[in-house]
């Protein structure tokens, strides 16, 4: 049965574009999370902690999205924990998600002036305090503009989960595909509405980088 | 969680595997080269053309930006063909990955370019080069040196995406990885040994780029080494 391309045809599409939202906000909980753990480890002075985050910020970064997607998908399948595709799929991209973000985060933290270190070291601050009070408020400045530039990948991957069926943006528009036949009209609208979502996150991160570099020379 | 591993089932599918990582490669390279030139010439085309020419790129930049790869693969293999367009699937994701990393290297290549300050394009002036010298060696060359880390973790990204065009039943490794898994059904084995080949493919390249770029930008009397020494001396510093 075709049918033709209507309003209740966009809604659905609108709908789900709700899930891709709903997805990628999981992913960046959680894998900001695990990230803020990554990016402490990989700068920690424990030799272990540091080369284990190494590894597997370079391992997940090694390997597509699609088989971080399918290893949790058929991996948490066959440690016998039979669990929807949503759990797989935000799991995969909190995975996904931690180790770019940890990449970014190490970086925003090193960044950070040595001596800024030593002066909270000098006033008797413990590590847990440098941290909190001098390290981690001058690393998020930093760390703005690339996170949010991220955050709009990850947007744009949470399309490979249509894969596992779980119905967002992508697996909308194939599914209105198949019963409308009107692919060109379609999956332009699908294009359109990533846009509209990923677009106004690219115009805000550059302009956090613009000033963040007006800051820094300032 | 009792993990069981048998690697064995996949053991018969090795020629299917080889055969699926050589098109990986095939599809990567190609898109790699066709993908870079575009970008080349569309970042070349920014500075160079009319006013005009300069929102049609940022047009076609922005819009494959913040656009999945996948809907843009879409795009191409089913929706190409209601206007007269057919391709075939490796040539769709061929055609899909260009255009993707062509957007990402325009902007990375604009970055560089716009880093060369005014001054040294005026010294080349005053030095009686042609437009077509300074362009090349005081504009592209150190353009491309300064932005050689950040176009090698784009093209290891396309490489990567390559996996995608298995949504179109292109039988690359992630592709043949699901036919395995369908015929074995010892799925997570088979992810296990497509994700090693990824993470060898991923690390081979940024190698030989890197080595690559040491040798294209690195003047012959300071290159002591094969292998960049800023790496090895930033990772002990620090």
């Amino acid at each position: 049965m075709i049918r033709p391309f209507g309003m209740q045809e966009f809604l659905f599409l609108i709908e789900s574009a709700g899930w891709t939202l709903l997805l990628t906000l999981i992913a960046s909980i959680l894998g900001g999370v695990l990230a803020l753990g990554l990016a402490i480890a990989r700068v920690s002075v424990h030799i272990v902690l540091k080369e284990v985050a190494r590894l597997y910020i370079s391992v997940i970064q090694g390997i597509p999205v699609l088989m971080v997607l399918f290893l949790s998908y058929y991996g948490l399948a066959q440690a016998g924990l039979d669990l929807p595709p949503v759990i797989a799929a935000s799991v995969a991209l909190s995975i996904y998600a931690s180790a770019y973000l940890g990449d970014i985060w190490r970086g925003a933290i090193q960044s950070v002036h040595r001596q800024q270190w030593e002066a909270s070291a000098s006033l008797a601050l413990t590590r847990m305090q440098q941290y909190r009070y001098v390290i981690l408020p001058q690393s998020v400045k930093i760390a703005l503009p690339p996170t949010v530039g991220f955050l709009v990948q990850l947007v744009k991957n949470t399309s490979i989960v249509s894969i596992v069926s779980v119905i967002e943006l992508t697996r909308a528009g194939q599914l209105v595909n198949n019963v409308t036949f009107e692919p060109f009209k379609v999956f332009i609208i699908v294009a359109l509405i990533y846009l509209a979502i990923c677009y106004p996150m690219s115009r805000a991160s550059r302009y956090l980088e613009g000033k963040s570099r007006v800051y820094r020379n300032g | 969680m009792a993990f069981d591993l048998q690697f064995a089932p996949i053991l018969a599918h090795t020629p299917a595997l080889l055969d699926a990582f050589w098109l990986t490669l095939k599809l990567s390279f190609g898109a790699v080269f066709l993908g870079c030139a575009l970008g080349l010439l569309a970042s070349t085309a920014r500075i160079m053309l009319p006013r005009y020419s300069r929102w049609l790129v940022d047009l076609y930049v922005e819009t494959i930006r913040n656009t999945p790869l996948l809907v843009q693969l879409y795009i191409i293999f089913f929706a190409l063909p209601v206007v007269g367009i057919r391709l075939s699937a490796v040539y769709a994701g061929l055609l899909a990955l260009t255009i993707n990393l062509g957007a990402y290297s325009t902007e990375i290549f604009r970055a560089g370019i716009e880093s060369i300050h005014r001054s040294q394009i005026e010294a080349g002036m005053s030095l009686s080069l042609t437009r077509w010298q300074v362009f090349m060696h005081i504009m592209l060359k150190p353009a491309v040196a300064r932005i050689w880390p950040s176009l090698v973790s784009q093209i290891i990204l396309t490489m990567l995406g390559s996996s995608i065009c298995s949504f179109i039943s292109v039988q690359e490794i992630s592709g043949e990885a699901y036919t395995i898994q369908s015929l074995t059904y010892r799925s997570f084995e088979i992810y296990i040994v497509a994700s090693l080949m990824y993470l060898a493919l991923s690390l081979l390249l940024k190698g030989m780029l890197t080595v690559l770029g040491h040798y294209l930008f690195t003047p012959r009397r300071q290159r002591r080494t094969w292998w960049p020494a800023g790496t090895a001396q930033k990772r002990i510093s620090s």
